[in-house]
């Protein structure tokens, strides 16, 4: 990858407000990073930690009672949240398309597969001819592994595995650059998604697309992403390569996350980590580190002040008091020192 | 009840032979006219196994694969279309409705979402107390106690504060600690968990697991856990039945199924399930298509379609369980190249 070539998504500052009963609520909250151009970028978290509704803004899918309350999404260098309704419309689905967890919900039950894609491009792109819209088809499914006979059946009609290759028919039918995956493969079977898996990172390889993928399960994003960014109680806490963060995890979150993570292994039958509390309620967030509370390690500070998001390392980044000096670290080492 | 059989004799405290669920296909008049003959989803197609008093016993498959009727089934919320369910030697299709209810007590389920399986407009103690309203009605004067009691024992403390609130006003894994104290406070032998903890986070999941664990020793338990999850299921069951289109693949102790599957399907599961470590990626291809209709399951071996090692037989003969290690079966012609 070249490191000169700007990232396909800048992420400045952003932040979502839902307006609840309890007063705002800040699900995103102010969160920076980049998506680099053709990699697979995997956004993890609990549930209501924002990665979802991240995902949202990115499409500028945010419905009232929610906003985008703050910060630039820059998409090629372009502010999306200045886009105008016609400009959008082109950004989603021909720059930017999404791929939803049940696509039971997302697929029209009265159309069938073909009309489905055959919409999708006539909606994009009004001047396509039906012969080169059929031609286009016919590659998708071949590469997707949709048979022939399947443009004819209509969504109840296709297993789920089926049905969720023809959502990621429909993000890529267009072109776009950008597919974000939420929760895309998760109320799928264990094989299905390990097939789905490989097809992600196909698609990524043979298209050059560059992939979101949003989900809860850790091992997943060990499977294919190449660098990981991690959400907790809408901040993002951590993001680095997959290799760095899996190895050395910094954040003492995402060190409690993976220690609780269950595998098959048999050998290593060793205690999972039984992180403390749950997450808390984002209408009144903990001061601070919003993790103070669950943390192992907090420090009389970490309740008074929000940390920065820090590069620990190249390309490391973690939002941590442990890895940025603050007078009362001085004040802690000068203790153990007396 | 029948007192010829006591339960300390008895080493199985569930017994499951050779049961049969088939659900009749609703069809429009015509086309049972044209037809002729009825369609039955085989959700459970002959499928035998033990529960052994005190232990941990998980059945895993995809879904479809018949895990959640078998559940069913083992504590009488269906009948069988055959065979029949021993629990503590009583056959649960000879029992009347009175009979049964008296069994019932001494078996209780745990839903995987808390949320529908609490009433929103009942507080958590009234939820939970309910159980011992119907089925001990005559030590009333107690239930106050023992419903205290099981709230801090499942870790709902202070017990007096948890039981006068809604479901809404607790987290997800608070709820889930209240679905268990539902089902302990009876004082069951069998707990039926399915997917008990598949909705709550990672961070929660761990002291969910921990807790159940915990209690089956202090209450003397025996789960049957229904998973489509095989790593959790490593940390509470000590045995485990692999399940496929509505037939037992692969059964024995877990660590032994786990470190030596010797079913080619059991194996593609277990290679499927995905690794948290960047460093041991998958390379295996998975197997071919998906999980087939069970109104027309396959011929033979219903894994044969799918199957990397199939031969000729596979199509035609049906693979019954057989002894490969000592307390590991697996039904599999060609299962002997993986010994």
């Amino acid at each position: 990858m070249n490191d000169t070539t700007p990232p396909l998504v800048q992420i400045r500052d952003l932040s979502v407000t839902y307006k609840t009963r309890l007063g705002d609520t800040s699900a995103v909250d102010k969160v920076s990073f980049d998506i680099r151009r053709g990699e697979i970028l995997g956004l993890v978290g609990e549930s209501g930690c924002g990665k979802s509704t991240l995902g949202k803004a990115l499409l500028r899918m945010i419905m009232p009672p929610g906003r985008i309350s703050a910060g630039q999404i820059l998409f090629n260098g372009e502010d999306i949240l200045t886009f105008d309704d016609k400009r959008l419309r082109d950004y989603r689905g021909r720059q930017a398309s999404m791929i939803f967890q049940d696509p039971m919900t997302s697929l029209n039950p009265v159309q069938t597969v073909e009309q489905h894609l055959t919409e999708a491009i006539q909606v994009h792109d009004a001047g396509a001819e039906s012969q080169s819209m059929a031609r286009r088809i016919q590659a998708l499914i071949e590469r997707l592994g949709i048979m022939q006979s399947r443009l004819a059946s209509y969504p109840h009609q296709l297993s789920g595995g089926m049905r969720q290759r023809v959502m990621i028919g429909l993000g890529l039918v267009l072109n776009a650059g950008l597919i974000i995956a939420d929760e895309a493969t998760t109320s799928l079977d264990v094989i299905v998604e390990a097939k789905l898996v490989d097809q992600l990172r196909e698609i990524r390889d043979v298209y050059g697309v560059t992939i979101l993928a949003i989900t809860h399960n850790i091992a997943l994003v060990a499977e294919m992403a190449d660098r990981v960014a991690v959400m907790y109680a809408g901040n993002l806490v951590e993001l680095g390569e997959v290799n760095r963060i899996f190895d050395r995890p910094l954040h003492p979150y995402t060190q409690g996350l993976l220690a609780s993570v269950p595998t098959t292994e048999i050998n290593e039958r060793k205690e999972l980590y039984k992180m403390p509390g749950e997450p808390p309620n984002l209408a009144r967030p903990p001061s601070g580190c919003r993790f103070h509370p669950r943390c192992p390690v907090a420090m009389p500070i970490c309740s008074r002040y929000r940390p920065g998001l820090n590069e620990a390392a190249p390309g490391h980044w973690v939002h941590c008091w442990l890895y940025q000096d603050h007078p009362e670290k001085e004040e802690k080492t000068l203790k153990v020192a007396a | 009840m029948n007192a010829q059989l006591s339960p300390q004799l008895q080493d199985n405290l569930v017994e499951i032979q050779d049961l049969k669920k088939w659900f009749p296909v609703q069809k429009s008049f015509l086309d049972q006219l044209l037809a002729g003959r009825k369609d039955f989803v085989r959700a459970v197609d002959g499928v035998s196994f033990n529960i052994r008093r005190g232990e941990a016993f998980g059945l895993a498959g995809e879904s479809g694969s018949g895990k959640t009727t078998i559940g069913r089934l083992a504590i009488g919320l269906e009948t069988p279309t055959e065979g029949k369910v021993l629990f503590d030697g009583i056959d649960l299709g000879r029992q009347n409705e009175r009979e049964l209810r008296h069994l019932r007590r001494r078996m209780q389920v745990i839903f995987q979402d808390p949320m529908a399986s609490l009433n929103p407009r009942m507080t958590l103690g009234d939820s939970v107390v309910q159980g011992l309203k119907i089925h001990y009605p005559e030590a009333a004067e107690k239930h106050r106690d023992t419903l205290l009691d099981i709230f801090e024992r499942v870790g709902l403390s202070p017990a007096r504060y948890f039981i006068n609130k809604y479901p809404h006003q607790i987290s997800g894994g608070q709820r889930q600690r209240v679905v268990i104290a539902r089902a302990l406070i009876t004082r069951p032998d069998l707990v039926l968990a399915d997917e008990p903890i598949a909705m709550a986070d990672v961070s929660v999941r761990a002291l969910l697991l921990e807790l159940m664990v915990q209690l089956k020793q202090e209450f003397n338990l025996t789960y049957l856990f229904i998973t489509h999850d095989l790593a959790t299921a490593k940390y509470i069951c000590d045995r485990i039945g692999i399940l496929y289109l509505g037939r037992m693949a692969e059964i024995g102790d877990l660590k032994e199924v786990y470190s030596h599957p010797l079913h080619p399907y059991t194996q593609a599961l277990m290679a499927a399930v995905p690794v948290p470590d960047p460093h041991k990626r998958r390379t295996q291809t998975m197997p071919a298509g998906e999980i087939p209709n069970p109104i027309n399951p396959p011929s033979g071996c219903r894994f044969h379609p799918r199957c990397p090692i199939a031969q000729a037989i596979c199509s035609q003969e049906e693979p019954e369980l057989r002894e490969l290690r000592p307390g590991h079966q697996a039904a599999c012609h060609f299962a002997e190249q993986f010994l």
